[in-house]
């Protein structure tokens, strides 16, 4: 009897311990199985996807915003605003596209200065990101895309119904 | 069983002298003591961190600690209460019981038994040890949470290998009281047969064998970050430290009932003994007892609600962290109706077991309302919580723990205890500990953030009633120590059956039971 027990402990003892480094591999298995079955239930990505999504959009007005672009000397440089106008919402990010090419022979060094009509709604125009904000280097007869990501400020006075944002750029040629 | 039997009743023998009997035992009533005295050690040492955190607290502003001492103080003081103080108290309660409640000659495997104790010493020793190098013990919370975790000192290193090695003790531990229970129970002892206390131990040595391993490969993965250039937790890396919350309490919530299911087990002992009834609804005790410990390992997220998760996920541990309040609520109305009608005496281990009753289910009502997830979104991490888990912990498992110890204390020693001075213990501990904790809710939800030394003055009042029942429930547990010591030295001798209305096997042997008991074994007609 003392025997058969003996051999029945020895038998949980081997249960028992290959249970418990059982869980601790599971334990490790859980960083990429939490990964996959969040993946398998999207539950994750909609969690991301309500974050991301804007609460502050004023879709009870629509306000038209003229994209100007200039350049001093147009033998040099070649310089558009793609869209011509846009429609948009206060509150809504918005991303748009200027192009720039170099039309000499040799490199240049560029600098966009803004300029907004009516200049008060320079204050609710709020640039997430401009190439405005750093110089732009062309090598001779390169083209650019320069972006810019805005957002028309929420408290933009509802009188102004439209708003011109013009850059000029400004280049000097280098070496 | 028949050869060793003839051995040992021609040669009866006692255990050997001195310092060596304690260092090579494989007795389980010597195992539970060592578990118990070092259980005594550990919560004198947390005891003493609790009582420096209470002393800063007293009042607003810096007193005696910096804010990086105070860290250290309040993750050390849960560190060491909950894997030196409650979950070694409850093995040596196993160790002492489990064999003389089911009419085991001894444990499974006494030589592993001997390891599971002696592992935890150095754990200790580490553990204590990181206070005093460079940097200073894990200032982290008890919860470890990457990154601060990952950016500590060689003290972080030392709390990993301490957790470590208390792991991998209770682990051993758990096998072999699992073991125990399911090979060498008294032949004809059926499952159901068995004792509440048995059953909530083989379920937590369950919960053990399958949480503690987790927690050990979550400690590794944090180890493995600090030193070996891996990135389970460091976002800089692609890693994600709410991964690390995930895995964390994936073992942190079925650990919860490894604390307070064996003071399950304990309660539903003593209140039918002094009830002078039997156990009202044993069956659904049991089943109550296997089904919060199943749901305990699909409710972990509840103790992250505030990271971001998706709602569905958000609903999901809510309503399963509700429907815990079945079975726990089964197991309360359980006791009640033991009670009802009962011939009901007051003894010092009833007393505790009915505040048991009475201040668990507030601390379980507590933990109720920070499952909602609306509501846990405004309490997360305030005092509301540390009201919660003391309730559970202090009022729940260290309750239970006490009236476990003043129940089988004439059996252990063969002495009655000091019933006068176990009053004076019981009803100071039991009034001081509501001044502690009950203020704190209010504290909670005014909004006093937990883990914070210093405070804004609205919270001062509150406070300073909060820290001065924490002094007089921590003077009160030194009588504790005067009865245990009392009872060791001498006193009324205690009967076998200690208590009028005492069932079990434990009460058939004299006490003190010999050195080796049941070593016949003993034949149950069911």
């Amino acid at each position: 009897m003392r025997a058969a027990t003996d051999q029945s402990n020895r038998r949980w003892l081997t249960r028992l311990a290959l249970l418990a480094a059982g869980m601790f591999a599971f334990g490790f298995a859980l960083v990429p199985l939490y990964r996959v079955f969040c993946e398998l239930t999207g539950l994750n990505r909609d969690a991301i996807q309500a974050l991301v999504g804007n609460t502050q959009v004023d879709y009870g007005r629509t306000v038209r915003v003229e994209l100007i672009a200039h350049v001093p000397d147009a033998r040099l440089l070649r310089f558009t605003a793609p869209t011509h106008a846009l429609r948009v919402h206060p509150g809504a990010l918005v991303q748009v596209e200027f192009e720039l090419e170099n039309l000499s022979d040799r490199p240049l060094l560029g600098r966009a200065v803004p300029s907004f009509g009516p200049a008060a709604a320079a204050a609710h125009f709020r640039k997430l990101d401009c190439f405005c904000f750093r110089e732009q280097r062309l090598a001779p007869r390169e083209r650019l895309r320069l972006p810019v990501l805005f957002v028309l400020d929420r408290r933009l006075p509802e009188a102004f119904t439209t708003v011109s944002v013009a850059y000029t750029i400004y280049a000097t040629p280098q070496g | 069983m028949d050869a060793h039997t003839a051995h040992a009743a021609a040669e009866p023998h006692g255990p050997p002298a001195g310092l060596m009997r304690w260092l090579t035992t494989t007795n389980h009533k010597d195992i539970g003591t060592l578990y118990l005295w070092f259980a005594a050690a550990m919560f004198l040492l947390g005891g003493v961190a609790a009582m420096l955190i209470r002393a800063e607290l007293y009042q607003p502003g810096l007193q005696i600690t910096h804010p990086d001492a105070f860290n250290q103080l309040t993750s050390l003081h849960g560190l060491i209460m909950i894997f030196g103080v409650i979950m070694p108290a409850f093995t040596g309660l196993a160790n002492w019981q489990v064999p003389l409640m089911i009419g085991a000659p001894d444990m499974a495997f006494p030589r592993m038994n001997n390891l599971s104790f002696w592992l935890l010493p150095p754990a200790a020793v580490l553990l204590i040890g990181s206070a005093f190098v460079p940097g200073g013990a894990v200032g982290t919370g008890w919860t470890l949470y990457p990154p601060l975790f990952i950016q500590g000192g060689i003290g972080y290193d030392m709390a990993i290998f301490a957790i470590h090695l208390m792991g991998l003790s209770s682990i051993l531990g758990a096998i072999n009281i699992a073991t125990t229970i399911v090979n060498l129970r008294a032949p004809g002892m059926r499952l159901m047969d068995m004792p509440m206390f048995i059953w909530t131990w083989l379920v937590t040595a369950f919960l053990l064998i399958a949480a503690m391993p987790v927690l050990a490969g979550a400690v590794t993965m944090l180890l493995m970050d600090r030193h070996f250039g891996t990135h389970f937790f460091d976002a800089a890396g692609g890693g994600d430290p709410v991964m690390f919350q995930h895995i964390f309490w994936f073992f942190g919530h079925p650990e919860v009932y490894i604390l307070i299911l064996p003071a399950f087990g304990i309660v539903s002992t003593v209140i039918p003994t002094f009830a002078r009834k039997p156990l009202f609804g044993y069956r659904s005790m049991v089943y109550a007892t296997v089904s919060i410990a199943l749901l305990s390992f699909l409710v972990w997220a509840h103790h992250m609600f505030t990271v971001g998760m998706p709602a569905a996920a958000q609903l999901f541990f809510m309503y399963a962290t509700m429907l815990i309040a079945v079975p726990t609520g089964v197991k309360v109305f359980n006791w009640v109706a033991t009670l009802w009608r009962g011939s009901i005496s007051f003894e010092t281990p009833m007393l505790f077991a009915l505040a048991f009753v009475c201040l668990f289910t507030i601390g379980g009502f507590s933990g109720l309302v920070l499952a909602m997830a609306p509501v846990d979104v405004q309490l997360h991490d305030t005092y509301y919580v540390v009201a919660h888990f003391h309730y559970v912990l202090v009022t729940g498992a260290l309750f239970a723990i006490y009236a476990a110890v003043y129940y089988w204390l004439p059996k252990w020693t063969g002495h009655m205890y000091d019933e006068r001075l176990a009053r004076w213990h019981f009803w100071l501990s039991v009034i001081s500990v509501n001044v502690l904790f009950f203020p704190m809710h209010f504290l909670g939800l005014a909004g006093m953030p937990r883990r914070i030394p210093d405070y804004a003055l609205q919270f001062a009042a509150y406070n300073q009633i909060a820290s001065i029942g924490g002094f007089v429930f921590g003077a009160a547990q030194i009588l504790l120590a005067i009865v245990v010591f009392k009872a060791i030295r001498g006193g009324a001798p205690a009967p076998a059956r200690v208590w009028e209305g005492a069932q079990g096997l434990e009460w058939t042997l004299p006490s003190p039971p010999p050195y080796h008991s049941f070593t016949t074994p003993l034949r149950m007609t069911p």
